[in-house]
């Protein structure tokens, strides 16, 4: 596929007798919105601890273009334009909503952060709150981690994760832990910020009515292998599919 | 922190210390000198704390700095103050740019034994080389301020003014450096460093740096020591020392400064005193006084601006 801006060859990772990736092969083109199912163990947030460098696989190579990011550290695939959010959101909790926003803007804005350069400066505030603003947490600004609901964190997350420039974006399950009255305003608030800057999008998701709704393809994951790969409505028909991951839910 | 906020800080600071040159005494100049030149080193640790990590091995830059002090007065007969603090800061600089990459990899009690192994290998080594003293340690000349050689009471001044100069110069910096884009990343990363890596930047550089910074200032404050007291020895770089600068940062805080220098004073005074009135029992009163420092503020005593500041808020606000 010459589109594809993330290409994952015969991807495969044990840990110990447990199989993670077995021979995993994706092409995601760029601007697209895939989603990753599978039932837990299947594999799918370790592809993305792959493709973001947390994990080195055992074979197979990984590809960011026609740059190979296998054996990368996280820090370093960030830097070419690959980010991630958590499933659980990994925030600064002594800092304020705000300084966690301005320590993600700190990092991104430059290779080389400063070492005087104010890093709380009435600019740097102001596009902070630009940016918690188009995530609508603006009003949480200057309140502490702990004392945010599961959805507001989760946005924060995905925020931080953006605010440098962001060609592939990864996102670890990010409706759980959420009210099911937000899944849906979360996803129409990231996916639409994403897909406004053509962003391609990569999302681990139980939730079938999220999946259907945002992803234009499915992978679905069985025991580390990759046992579907199709646009929504036809992986949710499939015989194994159904069998492994949905339980004959769709 | 603002700017007019910081301007004015360095100013009352600057004025406080001039007056000490008029108003202190000998002795109690000698031991704000002292004090000074320990809150330096006591800052670096500070600036490691606010990413999460404590050195137990500062003795290691206090001691370097002091025998690079004596070493250049004595075998190469240089007296100038700047240029012998500047050598002095230059020489830990170089070290710490040696062990900080390695040592930045280290987190929690493996740091700290670390960087007290390294200080104790130093006084080991020291007290073992009979050509600079052996545990005896080398006596060192005093300074000279740009060609003027005071003595007595003059000497004691200058050195006085020199150090609360630089205090007031570093400490300048230094807020600064909190308060920058590398001091807000230092505070990430004691929070959440996988967020951080995530986030593309380097935990281990920002952690580097400030062992680095933290070394420079140790070898400023070993120098102008060794230059106060006239005399150096292993001792510098013993643990027990090591432990003092600990105590001062512990008692200070992560979030002030100038209670930084606050602390040292307050370690030095209780030290004086109680050596006089109660010799053998003093390091009691040290350890309740720190618990309950620790039990009432535990961000230190420079979180008593911070608490006194929100409570204003809240009644204004009420």
């Amino acid at each position: 596929m010459s589109g594809a801006i993330l290409t994952a060859s015969a991807v495969c990772k044990s840990f110990g007798a447990v199989t993670a990736a077995s021979d995993v092969s994706v092409q995601v083109p760029e601007g697209a919105v895939y989603s990753l199912i599978g039932a837990n163990g299947a594999g799918k947030t370790s592809f993305v601890n792959m493709v973001t460098g947390y994990v080195t696989p055992d074979t197979g190579s990984i590809r960011l273009r026609d740059r190979e990011i296998t054996g990368l550290t996280p820090r370093e695939i960030t830097r070419l334009g690959v980010h991630r959010s958590f499933q659980i959101p990994q925030l600064c909790n002594e800092l304020t909503v705000l300084e966690n926003m301005l320590v993600a803007q700190a990092i991104h804005g430059s290779h080389t952060p400063s070492f005087l350069k104010p890093g709380r400066s009435r600019e740097a505030k102001d596009r902070a709150r630009a940016t918690l603003e188009r995530f609508h947490v603006a009003e949480h600004a200057d309140r502490l981690i702990p004392e945010l609901s599961g959805g507001v964190k989760k946005l924060l997350d995905i925020a931080m994760a953006m605010a440098g420039e962001t060609r592939i974006m990864l996102l670890d399950e990010p409706t759980s832990g959420v009210a099911a009255d937000e899944k849906f305003p979360i996803m129409d608030l990231v996916i639409g910020a994403l897909k406004e800057i053509g962003t391609t999008v990569i999302f681990v998701e139980h939730d079938m009515d999220v999946v259907t709704r945002y992803s234009e393809r499915v992978l679905a994951f069985y025991a580390g292998r990759i046992i579907a790969d199709d646009a929504p409505d036809e992986v949710l028909a499939d015989p194994d599919v159904q069998k492994y991951v949905t339980g004959g839910a769709q | 922190m603002t700017p007019a906020l910081l301007i004015g800080g360095a100013v009352a600071a600057t004025a406080l210390l001039l007056a000490g040159a008029v108003l202190l005494p000998d002795w109690a100049m000698f031991l704000t000198t002292m004090a000074l030149a320990k809150g330096l080193v006591s800052l670096g640790i500070v600036g490691m704390m606010r990413g999460g990590l404590v050195s137990f091995g500062q003795g290691l830059y206090y001691c370097i700095g002091a025998y690079v002090a004596a070493m250049i007065s004595n075998g190469l007969g240089v007296s100038d103050i700047v240029l012998v603090t500047v050598l002095a800061v230059a020489v830990t600089g170089a070290v710490g740019a040696m062990f900080g990459p390695l040592l930045a990899t280290y987190r929690g009690i493996f740091f700290a034994m670390l960087s007290l192994a390294l200080s104790m290998v130093l006084y080991g080594t020291l007290a073992k080389i009979p050509a600079i003293g052996g545990t005896d340690g080398l006596n060192v000349a005093s300074p000279t301020f740009l060609g003027w050689a005071p003595e007595g009471r003059a000497l004691q001044t200058g050195l006085y003014l020199y150090v609360a100069a630089v205090v007031v110069i570093v400490g300048t910096v230094m807020r600064l450096h909190f308060d920058s884009e590398r001091g807000l990343i230092t505070l990430a990363v004691r929070e959440n460093e996988l967020r951080v890596e995530y986030l593309g930047a380097s935990t281990r550089n920002a952690m580097a740096w400030n062992y680095v910074f933290a070394a420079m200032l140790g070898g400023f404050g070993g120098a102008t020591a060794a230059l106060a007291l006239g005399h150096v020895d292993p001792e510098f770089a013993f643990w027990t020392t090591s432990g003092e600068f600990v105590f001062v940062a512990i008692l200070a805080g992560w979030l002030s400064v100038p209670a930084v220098f606050v602390s040292s004073i307050i370690l030095e005074l209780v030290r004086s005193f109680s050596n006089l009135y109660f010799p053998n029992t003093w390091q009691i009163f040290l350890g309740g006084f720190l618990l309950a420092v620790i039990f009432l503020l535990p961000d230190g005593l420079g979180s008593l601006a911070r608490n006194t500041l929100r409570r204003l808020r809240r009644g204004t606000k009420a």
